[in-house]
């Protein structure tokens, strides 16, 4: 095939035209555009949980599931406490009845009974939505009902979800269920309504011990910011490159 | 080319198009990308607000001490300082409107949320005063012996 340079010429115009057209379709944002639409970035909400002080006296679990109007006698909660009980023989017990929503008042672990003497190390761990920064959860949801706010929430549309459960077994946590009520995904919002006012999350008021703490991680003077800043902080599960935003403080090889 | 070719191409335009009526119809008008990424920003913006409307039912101690203050002084000084009085006496909501009058919640039940021993090393559950439930007074009410207002044993 022959082509004369004139000829070639021209087709090389025309495709680089046809090239061109599409990408005039794009639009040259400002700086200020761009910020507009990404929101007021100023804020990110993070979780500070240290395994110390929490004593298992479930009393965040109980405002959790008054303030969030969670059904109280359903087993089901947005947080929830467990014991984790490890003996000298390298026997490790896990439970969470009820989530700890009546807090641990037995030494008895289920029907077993534990002999103090051989406990080598026992513990807490109050679990809730990790608020993930990459959340697999939303990844999954095919109508768009959840997401992840511009303070780095993520939340449900009750509105729009449609039940189909593939957050909830998406969650590499198991944070989320379904709700008896609404019949929608439901999960730990950080208690979005109190702290968009200034209030703290029901669960961290609750809490006497200080165990629970929620804080603003953009603020570099957040004493929040500042505790996981500069103490020896884990998080749960990172090898799923969730990016979770609640920092414990004190977690054990157990805790899983 | 004959009409039985163009036929099903009108068809299949006409459901295309009644396809994007009815999602403009269907979908609100602020569902899209609010955000730096389509695939965690992609909601409808009004549902932000549905969640900052929940409303709040515990109110803190704060609110508490503007007509109980000589009750939270009571607490505020008292080895209890640190709880709120919401954790007993159930949340307030809209009281002194909606409730009229607070549940207060006296059973041995929450005493023992905190107050059972558990000698867990390595725990500030070990710290705590702890008793054995089934030997201290069982079936008696706490509050019966200790001020939950002031639970020093110095002071009983």
């Amino acid at each position: 095939m022959s082509t004369s340079r004139r000829q070639f010429l021209k087709s090389a115009l025309a495709s680089a035209a046809v090239t061109a057209l599409p990408l005039s379709a794009f639009r040259l944002l400002s700086p200020a555009e761009v910020r507009a639409a990404i929101g007021d970035a100023r804020v990110r909400w993070a979780f500070l949980v240290d395994t110390y002080k929490c004593v298992g006296c479930g009393l965040c679990v109980k405002a959790c599931k008054r303030e969030n109007e969670v059904p109280y006698d359903v087993p089901v909660s947005r947080t929830w406490v467990e014991r984790y009980v490890v003996l000298k023989n390298g026997k490790s017990y896990i439970e969470s009845p009820n989530g700890g929503r009546d807090g641990y008042t037995s030494p008895k672990i289920g029907e077993s009974n534990i002999n103090p003497d051989e406990i080598v190390k026992a513990f807490f761990v109050p679990k809730l939505c990790n608020h993930c920064e990459k959340p697999a959860c939303v990844q999954v949801c095919p109508v768009g009902a959840t997401y992840q706010t511009n303070d780095g929430v993520v939340l449900i549309d009750r509105k729009w979800c449609i039940g189909c459960g593939y957050c909830i077994m998406a969650c590499p946590y198991g944070v989320r269920f379904f709700h008896p009520v609404y019949k929608v995904a439901e999960k730990c919002t950080f208690c979005y309504h109190r702290i968009s006012k200034g209030l703290k999350a029901a669960c961290v008021q609750a809490c006497p011990f200080g165990a629970r703490q929620i804080g603003n991680l953009k603020d570099p003077n957040d004493p929040v910011t500042k505790q996981i800043m500069t103490q020896r902080v884990s998080v749960l599960k990172e090898e799923y490159g969730t990016k979770p935003q609640v920092f414990y403080i004190g977690l054990d090889a157990n805790v899983r | 080319m004959k009409s039985h070719v163009w036929r099903p191409l009108y068809l299949a335009l006409g459901a295309i198009a009644l396809l994007l009526v009815a999602r403009k119809l269907m979908v609100p008008a602020d569902f899209g990308v609010h955000g730096a990424s389509f695939t965690y920003n992609f909601y409808r913006l009004a549902s932000i607000d549905d969640w900052k409307n929940m409303p709040v039912h515990y109110r803190g101690k704060d609110t508490c001490t503007d007509c109980h203050e000589d009750k939270v002084k009571a607490i505020n000084a008292s080895p209890h300082a640190q709880i709120q009085c919401e954790n007993c006496h159930g949340p307030a909501g809209d009281h002194p409107d909606n409730p009229e009058l607070l549940e207060i919640d006296r059973s041995r039940a929450l005493c023992l949320r905190c107050h059972t021993g558990l000698p867990y090393p390595s725990s500030h559950r070990a710290d705590l005063p702890g008793v054995d439930p089934e030997n201290h007074n069982p079936r008696t009410e706490c509050a019966e012996c200790h001020n939950p207002h002031n639970p020093d044993l110095e002071a009983m």
